[in-house]
């Protein structure tokens, strides 16, 4: 599975992707399992309440299964316009 | 339906006459332009980051679910993303349909639905470092007006 990073989650975790076969079945149990990572990820998943997820570039909610998805990605809320 | 997310510029005007002309059967064209904004301190630049491949589906699916509801003739929607300077254009958004009232409304759809559903993010950088702009709930908040009304 492709795990995407952007804004500051990326600049915190010091990486735009990586590729992982998680244990986890939902996204918040992937961030979970992701902030035990290192000291960078678990400062990016600190703020749950901050962070959106994508599941194949759709938006999911974090009790969404991840079981199927080839790329998930996490970001900040989005401020384009 | 003309939706691009690109890193050059583009000219609104050029691009006002083009959607103009190609709208055959309107009575109304409305168009919008979203320009950097200068910030205390001085802007130096700001950096627009997206996720390509999902930028361009969910400006899509915006502009399909305002076609429908408005019935328009025709829709355009571009959106720039890199490292832009203060009064740059970084985006615009024109709609067309038979009557004022649908133009206006489906082009302030489009502008609250790509502010919080679009994957951009702004970076503002300034002579005191850069920041994150933060996402305002306000903006939330106008998008779900449309689901009320």
């Amino acid at each position: 599975m492709n795990i995407l990073y952007f804004a500051w989650l990326r600049e915190r975790i010091g990486l735009r992707q990586e590729e992982l076969a998680p244990q986890a079945t939902t996204v918040g149990a992937l961030m979970d399992e992701l902030a035990a990572r290192s000291a960078g990820h678990a400062s990016a998943f600190a703020d749950r309440s901050a962070i959106r997820a994508a599941a194949d570039q759709e938006l999911v909610e974090l009790d969404a299964p991840i079981a199927g998805a080839r790329e998930i990605a996490f970001f900040p809320p989005m401020t384009g316009g | 339906m003309d939706i691009r997310v690109q890193e050059a510029p583009f000219d609104a005007g050029a691009e006002l006459n083009a959607f103009t002309a190609a709208a055959g059967g309107a009575g109304a064209v409305v168009s919008f332009s979203g320009l950097v904004r200068d910030v205390a301190g001085g802007l130096q630049m700001l950096e627009v980051e997206h996720y390509p491949g999902m930028t361009e589906l969910a400006l899509r699916e915006a502009a399909e679910k305002a076609a429908e509801r408005w019935n328009l003739v025709n829709v355009l929607v571009i959106h720039r993303y890199g490292v832009l300077q203060a009064g740059a254009q970084i985006m615009m958004v024109a709609t067309a349909s038979r009557h004022r009232a649908a133009a206006f409304e489906a082009a302030e759809f489009l502008m609250d639905y790509l502010k919080s559903r679009a994957p951009f993010w702004k970076k503002e950088v300034t002579g005191q470092g850069a920041d994150w702009v933060q996402a305002r709930c306000e903006d939330e908040a106008a998008l779900k007006r449309w689901n009320d009304s």
